[in-house]
C-alpha cells in the first residue's frame, strides 16, 4: 500500500462522514472534505506518526464563480519521512464562505489563510490575526474573486472629479 | 491625522505588541519599508526594551503586483512572461517551474536535450542568486568588498544568461515543452571557463568570512531555529538543511533530470546564521559539479517537443508547410488549450520550495495559479528568530533568511 492510500483509509476510517469524495489527476491525489472536519483531518494527518505529513507546502483558494458551491480551499500536506504530497480539498459556498482555521496543527498556516482572507474574502474560523496581508490595510473587496475586475477605474471629468476622488483609496490630506 | 499615521496606531496590532509597548516601557520602531538591509520594501514594526527585540511584526505586501490575478487574463505562453518577475533573483527557475506545471497538466515530454540545457541554467541561476545574497548578508554585516566580488562573478552568469536569451535577468527561455531555441555556439565554452574559474573564488570569499572573528562574532548562535520549529513553520530549503534535515527536492522528487547527476546535499546541525552560510556556501560548489556533469555530457538533438498542438513549429516550416501555419497561428493568437484539472508541482528554487498550483478550465488561460512563494513562508518565522536578539542582529537574520520581496509578494 502506497503511503497516499494508507493516508485516505486512516481518513475514511477516522472520519467517516468527512470524507466527500477522493479525487486523482496526473498521479495527484487529492481528498475533498466537508469543511466542519478539515482541522480534524490536518490533525490526524499531522500526528499520526506512520503518515507524518508535517509540512503544509501550500494553502490557497480557488473561485468557481458563478457556480456553487463558489469557492474551494485547496491545502498540499508534504510528508517528508514518505516524500508524498497530499491534496485536501474544501468547498464553500458563496453565501458564507467559512471554514475553520488549521493554524494549531500547522502555525505556518496563519500568513496563507490571510492571503486567501485578503484575496477571495474566506474567514477562517478562529484564527488568531485575521488582517490582510498584501493589500492595503483599508482597500475594498477582494482581488482574486472572479467578479472583481483586472483593472477599471471611474473616468473622472471636471464635474465629478471630486466626488470620485474621494471614494479612491489613497493618502489624502 | 494622515492615514498613513493612523497605520501605526497600536489600536490595530494592539493584540500583536505586549502590554508594556502600551503602557509606553518598550517602545515601538518601524524599520523600512525603505531600509538597505531589508532587501527591499519590507517594513517591519518592531518592540524594542532598549537594544533588544522584544517583537517584530513583518508587514508585506508593498510589492504586491497582482501578478496571480493578470496571469488568469493571458494565454499560457504570456503568462509565463510574468513569471520572471516573481523572483527576480530566481527567474530561469521560475519559468522552469510554470513550465513544469504546463507539461504536468498536458502531459508534454521534453527531449533530452532541453532537460540538460535547463538544469545547467538553473544551476548557474542557483549560484548567481546565492552570489547576491553572500554580497547583501556580507554587507549588512560591515564587510564590502564581499559584495564587489560576487557580483563581479554574478556578471559573468548574466552573461551566459545573456548569451542564450537575449535577456540578462528576465530571460523567458524555459518555455513549456523545451527551450526557446537552442543555446548559441561557444555556450558550452563560456559555462566550462566559469565552472573552472568559480571554485578558487568561492575560496576567496569563504578565507574572507568563514573564520573571521567578527563575522563568527555577528553569526554564530543568532536567529537559532530547532529543526522540530522549522517543520512546524514549514521552512524549506537552506534554512531547513541547516538544522539537519536534508531535505532537497532535486533529490527526494528528482525532475527535469537531476536524477541522472551526482550531488551532495549539504547540512549544518545548528539551524543558526552562520550554518545557513555555510550550506549555501557548499550548495555553490554542488550546483558546480552538477553543471559540471550536465556540460560534459550534453545530448544532443531537438530542443522542443515535437508536439505541434502546444509548441510553435520551426520557421523553417512556416513557407511550405500549410499546417504548419495554422498551427503558428493558433498557438500566437489564441494560444493552446489545457484540459480541466490541477496540478501541484514543486522545485527546489534557490531560497527553498518554489510551488505552483496550477488549474485549468479547458481554455487557453490559467484559471487558477498560485505560487507558494519560499519567501513568503520564511519570513513568517522571522518573528521567532529574531525574539531577544539586538536590532544589529536582525540585520544578519534577515539576510540569512534570503528574502526576495518580488517572490514574497507577488
Amino acid at each position: 500500500m502506497t503511503p497516499i492510500e494508507k493516508a485516505v483509509r486512516v481518513l475514511k476510517e477516522r472520519l467517516p462522514d468527512g470524507v466527500q469524495a477522493v479525487e486523482s489527476f496526473r498521479d495527484e491525489t487529492t481528498v475533498v472534505l466537508s469543511r466542519e472536519v478539515i482541522a480534524a483531518a490536518c490533525r490526524i494527518l499531522h500526528d499520526d506518526a506512520s503518515l507524518g505529513f508535517e509540512l503544509l507546502a501550500a494553502l490557497t483558494a480557488v473561485d468557481y464563480h458563478p457556480k456553487e458551491p463558489r469557492f474551494a480551499v485547496v491545502y498540499l500536506l508534504y510528508s517528508i519521512a514518505q516524500n508524498v504530497f497530499l491534496g485536501l480539498r474544501v468547498y464553500l459556498p458563496g453565501r458564507s464562505p467559512e471554514v475553520a482555521t488549521i493554524e494549531s496543527v500547522y502555525p505556518n498556516a496563519n500568513w496563507h489563510e490571510r492571503e486567501v482572507f485578503d484575496m477571495f474574502g474566506i474567514n477562517f474560523l478562529g484564527h488568531s490575526d485575521l488582517r490582510r496581508i498584501l493589500m492595503p490595510h483599508d482597500w475594498v473587496g477582494h482581488p482574486l474573486r472572479k467578479d472583481y475586475p483586472l483593472a477599471y477605474e471611474e473616468v473622472q471629468y471636471t464635474f465629478n472629479f471630486d466626488e470620485i476622488d474621494k471614494r479612491k483609496p489613497y493618502a489624502k490630506e | 491625522m494622515l492615514p498613513s499615521q493612523m497605520e501605526i496606531t497600536v489600536d490595530e496590532l494592539r493584540n500583536l505588541v505586549t502590554g508594556r509597548a502600551i503602557e509606553g516601557e518598550t517602545m515601538l520602531l518601524n524599520m523600512g519599508p525603505q531600509h538597505p538591509s531589508t532587501h527591499g520594501v519590507l517594513r517591519l514594526l518592531l518592540e524594542l526594551d532598549g537594544e533588544k527585540v522584544v517583537n517584530c511584526i513583518p508587514d508585506i505586501g508593498f510589492l504586491h503586483t497582482g501578478i496571480e490575478k493578470n496571469m488568469e487574463a493571458k494565454p499560457y505562453l504570456q503568462s509565463l512572461v510574468m513569471t520572471d518577475r516573481m523572483d527576480y533573483l530566481n527567474t530561469v527557475g521560475n519559468n522552469l517551474l510554470y513550465s513544469l506545471a504546463i507539461e504536468k497538466l498536458v502531459e508534454l515530454d521534453v527531449p533530452p536535450r532541453a532537460q540538460a540545457i535547463r538544469v545547467i541554467l538553473v544551476e548557474l541561476q542557483r549560484i548567481a542568486s546565492h552570489l547576491v545574497w553572500l554580497g547583501t548578508h556580507a554587507l549588512d554585516l560591515a564587510a564590502m568588498s564581499v559584495f564587489l566580488y560576487c557580483l563581479r562573478e554574478r556578471e559573468l552568469i548574466l552573461d551566459i544568461l545573456e548569451m542564450c536569451s537575449g535577456q540578462r535577468m528576465m530571460t523567458s527561455y524555459i518555455r513549456p515543452g523545451g527551450l526557446w531555441r537552442d543555446v548559441p555556439q561557444g555556450f558550452e565554452e563560456a559555462v566550462q571557463q566559469f565552472v573552472r574559474m568559480l571554485p578558487g573564488r568561492i575560496a576567496q570569499y569563504e578565507s574572507m568570512l568563514t573564520k573571521n572573528p567578527l563575522f563568527l562574532d555577528r553569526t554564530r548562535k543568532i536567529g537559532v531555529i530547532s529543526a522540530e520549529q522549522a517543520v512546524r513553520w514549514g521552512l524549506t530549503g537552506p534554512p531547513l538543511r541547516a538544522t539537519g534535515i536534508p531535505l532537497d527536492l532535486r533529490k527526494a522528487q528528482p525532475y527535469s533530470g537531476y536524477g541522472q547527476y551526482e550531488f551532495d546535499v549539504p547540512i549544518a546541525y545548528n539551524g543558526d546564521v552562520y550554518d545557513r552560510y555555510i550550506v549555501r556556501m557548499e550548495e555553490m560548489r554542488q550546483s558546480l559539479r552538477i553543471v559540471r556533469q550536465a556540460v560534459e555530457r550534453l545530448p544532443a538533438g531537438p530542443v522542443r517537443s515535437n508536439n505541434r498542438k502546444f509548441v510553435p513549429p520551426p520557421r523553417s516550416e512556416l513557407g511550405h508547410s500549410m499546417e504548419a501555419v495554422i498551427h503558428h497561428f493558433k498557438l500566437w493568437t489564441e494560444g493552446f488549450s489545457v484540459p480541466k484539472g490541477a496540478v501541484y508541482v514543486a522545485v527546489e528554487s534557490p531560497r527553498g520550495q518554489l510551488g505552483c498550483y496550477l488549474e485549468g478550465d479547458g481554455g487557453p488561460k490559467p484559471y487558477r495559479v498560485h505560487f507558494r512563494a519560499p519567501s513568503f513562508v520564511h519570513l513568517q518565522a522571522l518573528p521567532l528568530l529574531s525574539r531577544g536578539h539586538l536590532v544589529a542582529d536582525l540585520v544578519g537574520i534577515v539576510g540569512s533568511i534570503d528574502i526576495v520581496l518580488g517572490d514574497c509578494d507577488r
